[in-house]
C-alpha cells in the first residue's frame, strides 16, 4: 500500500519533461480504465492505448477469411467470443451465423479441437489470434489433433509478435509499458534490445498496485533523459522467459509479415505454421482466395491504436460506433480502447 | 404413484387429485388452501401490494435451493420491496413429461419449507403438464399479496441527494452459483445461491428508519443495474466505493478468472436500500440481527452530480464509471 500511495502521488504531481507512455496489452488497457488511472496522472504524463489487444488488430482480411470459411466451405468455425462481433468487409461473424453458418464459441483451443473430435462429419476451424501469451495454447491445439490423428482440425492463424510493433510504434511515444504475460514467455531480452536501440519501456503486472509501480518508476527514468528499461514484474517474469513455450511455438511456427488492422503490413511481425504442417492451416487447406480488398470507413481505430487521437475524436464514437453496434474492432473487444474509453468514461 | 410425471398427471382427472393431494396439499397445505377455483381469504386493513413472477431456472436444483425456494423467494422479495408484508402466495406449475416425481416432491417441499419461514401462505396453484420436449423439466410462476403498512412509501424515484446505499450482503452469488452449476467452464468453487426469503430483513428495517427511501432486489442484472435504474427514477447520481463492496473471496476468484463483474450478476436474497444518512447505521445494525442480512454494508452515497451515472471510486484512489448495464450474461438464472 505505501508503495502505491508514493507512486501515485509521484504521479499525480510529477513535473518533468512531457510524457507519452504507450500501454501495449489490452489487459493493461482495460485495468487503467476500471482503477481510473487517467484521473490520478499529472497533465504532463499521456497514458496512449496502443495495439495490444488480439481482437482490435485483427484486420478485415481475416473476418472475410473466416466468414468464407463458414459460408463458402461450410466449415464450423471455433472461435473466442470476442472474434464473433468484429465488422468484416460485408458481415461479421455473427452475421454469417445469422445466415446458417456454424459459429461456435470456445474458451480455449483444446475445445475446439474436443469438438472436431466428436464431430467427426464436420471440418472445424479454430481462429488462432494473439500474441506471445496465446500463441502456445495454439500450437498445443495443433499438436493434439495430430497426436490424436485427427483430419478434421485446423487453425487460421493472425498470430502476432511483439517486436515488430515496437519497433513500428516506437516513434509513437516515450516509452512502453510492456506487457507482462507477454514477456513472461519471451523474456526480457527483447526490452533489453529495444533500449540499446533507444526504445524505453517498464514491464508492468496487472494491479493496480503494480500498474501505477511501473508508470511512477517510467516517469521517474523519463524525466533522468537516458533510454531505460526496467522489469517491474519480476515475480512473474524471468529474464530467460518460459523456454518450453517458446521452443515448442518454434517447432510448429515460422515468422511471417502481418497485417495490423488500422496499421497496415508490420515485417515479420506474426507467425504462421510451418510447411510441414499445412494440413492443420485453414489457409493452406482450404485454398482460400486473397480476401484482400479496398475498405472505406469513417473508423478511426488505426488512429487511436497509434496514439495519434484518443476515441471520442474519432467521428463515429459513441454515436454510430459503441459497444451495441461495434464499427471499428476497439469498440468490439471489452480490452479495446474505445469499448473501455466508453464503459469507464476516459473522460471522468 | 409412478414414478415420473406423465400427461394424465395434468389431465384434470384422479391422477391430478393424486398429485394434488400426495404431494401440493403436503407440502403447501394451509388453512386456505384449497382444492375449489379459488382461495378464499379476510380481507387486510390498509393498501394492498401485489406481484408475480415466473421462474425458468436451469439446471433447477442448485447449491443453495431449488426452483421451488426460489418461487417463494422471488414474489415474496418483490412485495417486501414496497414494503408489504407478503400474506398469500398463488403457484402455477408447469412440468414437463417424464419429470422425476421424486424431484417434484423436492421442489414442493423446499416451496412448503420456504413459505413457512417467509410467513406467507401459499393458498392457491395450478398443474399443467406439457408433452416431452416443450418445456425444459419445470417452470413455475407465483403470484402474490402482500399489506403495506401505513406510513410506508417506496420506490426508485424517492432517492434523494446525500442518501446513504447499503446492500444486506454479498454480491453476485446466485449468478456465480448458476454459472458454475452448469458446468461449462470447468471450474470447481463451493459457491452457494443467496437465495432467501428478506421480508423480516425489510421488517426490521423498516422499524429502524421510518423514512426509508428506496429498497430494490437486486435479481436479475445485480447490484449495478439496480443502482443505474435508481439514477434514472430519481435523476440523482451515485457513488460507491468498490472497496466496500462486500463480495465472497469465491465469487471474487470465478468471476476474475471469467472477466467477470460481481455487481452485475444476479442476486436472489440480496436487496439494496436507501436512506438518509442519519439513519443509515441504525439500518445496518437492524439488518444484521436478521438471519439473512448478516454481511450488511453501507457501500456509497447518492450525489447530485453526475447525474445518471454510477461513479466507482477504486482502491488505488481513481475514480471510473461502472460500466452500463450491458446484455444478458446468462440466460435463465431465475
Amino acid at each position: 500500500m505505501s508503495d502505491s500511495f508514493d507512486a501515485r502521488n509521484y504521479l499525480e504531481n510529477y513535473d518533468g519533461p512531457d510524457f507519452r507512455i504507450m500501454e501495449v496489452c489490452g489487459t493493461h488497457t482495460h485495468e487503467i480504465f476500471r482503477q481510473g488511472i487517467r484521473r490520478i496522472l499529472s497533465p504532463k504524463i499521456k497514458l496512449i492505448s496502443g495495439p495490444g489487444c488480439p481482437v482490435c488488430v485483427t484486420p478485415v482480411s481475416f473476418i472475410d477469411e473466416a466468414v468464407y470459411l463458414a459460408l463458402e466451405k461450410g466449415c464450423t468455425i471455433t472461435t473466442f467470443g470476442d472474434l464473433v462481433r468484429v465488422p468484416g468487409s460485408s458481415m461479421s461473424l455473427a452475421g454469417a451465423r445469422a445466415k446458417g453458418a456454424s459459429v461456435k464459441v470456445v474458451y480455449s483451443p483444446l475445445d475446439a479441437v474436443k469438438y472436431a473430435a466428436s464431430n467427426p462429419d464436420e471440418q472445424v476451424v479454430f481462429l488462432s489470434v494473439g500474441f506471445e501469451t496465446t500463441t502456445p495454447s495454439d500450437v498445443m491445439a495443433v499438436k493434439k489433433a495430430m497426436t490424436d490423428g485427427l483430419d478434421n482440425f485446423s487453425i487460421l492463424t493472425a498470430n502476432k509478435t511483439m517486436p515488430g510493433a515496437y519497433e513500428a510504434m516506437g516513434k509513437s511515444c516515450d516509452a512502453f509499458l510492456y506487457p507482462g504475460h507477454v514477456h513472461a514467455i519471451t523474456g526480457t531480452q527483447i526490452c533489453k534490445d529495444m533500449c540499446e536501440k533507444g526504445v524505453s519501456g517498464v514491464i508492468a503486472g496487472f494491479t493496480g498496485d503494480e500498474l501505477l509501480t511501473a508508470l511512477a518508476i517510467a516517469a521517474k527514468k523519463h524525466s533522468e533523459g537516458k533510454p531505460f528499461f526496467v522489469n517491474c514484474y519480476p515475480r512473474v517474469v524471468k529474464d530467460e522467459g518460459a523456454p518450453a513455450a517458446v521452443a515448442m511455438v518454434d517447432k510448429f511456427m515460422q515468422p511471417c509479415d502481418a497485417e495490423w488492422r488500422g496499421i497496415g503490413v508490420i515485417p515479420m511481425s506474426g507467425v504462421e505454421l510451418r510447411d510441414e504442417y499445412a494440413a492443420y492451416d485453414a489457409r493452406k487447406k482450404f485454398a482460400i482466395p486473397d480476401q484482400k480488398k479496398e475498405y472505406k470507413t469513417a473508423c478511426r481505430c488505426g488512429d487511436v491504436l497509434q496514439g495519434k487521437i484518443i476515441p471520442k475524436e474519432c467521428p463515429l464514437f459513441g454515436k454510430a460506433c459503441n459497444p451495441d453496434h461495434p464499427v471499428g474492432a476497439c469498440m468490439v473487444s471489452s480490452e479495446g480502447a474505445c469499448s473501455a474509453f466508453f464503459m469507464y468514461g476516459g473522460d471522468l | 404413484m409412478s414414478d415420473v410425471i406423465t400427461l394424465a398427471h395434468g389431465s384434470g382427472g384422479r391422477k391430478t387429485s393424486e398429485l394434488i393431494a400426495n404431494m401440493f396439499k403436503k407440502n403447501l397445505g394451509n388453512e386456505f388452501f384449497t382444492a375449489d377455483d379459488a382461495a378464499v381469504m379476510p380481507r387486510p386493513e390498509g393498501k394492498i401490494a401485489m406481484s408475480t413472477d415466473g421462474f425458468i431456472v436451469s439446471p433447477w436444483e442448485f447449491p443453495g435451493g431449488n426452483i421451488g425456494k426460489l418461487s417463494v423467494c422471488g414474489t415474496v422479495n418483490d412485495l417486501a420491496c414496497m414494503g408489504a408484508k407478503p400474506l398469500y402466495l398463488t403457484c402455477s406449475y408447469v412440468i414437463e413429461e417424464g419429470f422425476p416425481i421424486e424431484d417434484l416432491e423436492k421442489i414442493a417441499e423446499a416451496m412448503g419449507e420456504t413459505a413457512r419461514k417467509a410467513g406467507v401462505r401459499i393458498v392457491a396453484g395450478d398443474t399443467k403438464v406439457a408433452g416431452k420436449g416443450q418445456v425444459d423439466k419445470v417452470f413455475i410462476t407465483t403470484a402474490g399479496v402482500g399489506v403495506i403498512e401505513e406510513g410506508v412509501n417506496l420506490s426508485g424515484a424517492n432517492a434523494k441527494p446525500g442518501d446513504k446505499i447499503i446492500v444486506t450482503g454479498d454480491v453476485g452469488r446466485h449468478g456465480t452459483c448458476i454459472l458454475l452449476a452448469r458446468d461449462e467452464y470447468g471450474i470447481e468453487a463451493d459457491v452457494k445461491s443467496d437465495c432467501a426469503p428478506l421480508w423480516d430483513a425489510v421488517a426490521a428495517v423498516l422499524e429502524a428508519c421510518p423514512e426509508m427511501h428506496v429498497i430494490r432486489d437486486a435479481t436479475r442484472g445485480g447490484v449495478g443495474t439496480v443502482l443505474y435504474e435508481i439514477c434514472d427514477q430519481s435523476d440523482v447520481g451515485i457513488k460507491v466505493d468498490s472497496e466496500a463492496v462486500p463480495v465472497a473471496d469465491e465469487v471474487r476468484g470465478v468471476t476474475g478468472m471469467l472477466g467477470l463483474e460481481p455487481l452485475y450478476l444476479a442476486c436472489e436474497g440480496t436487496m439494496v436500500m436507501m436512506c438518509p444518512a442519519e439513519y443509515a447505521d441504525k439500518v445496518v445494525e437492524a439488518l444484521r440481527k436478521t438471519e439473512h442480512a448478516k454481511g450488511a454494508k453501507i457501500i456509497g452515497e447518492v450525489t447530485s452530480d453526475n447525474k445518471g451515472r454510477v461513479v466507482m471510486t477504486t482502491g488505488i484512489g481513481g475514480m471510473t464509471y461502472l460500466p452500463q448495464p450491458g446484455n444478458e450474461l446468462l440466460p435463465r438464472i431465475c
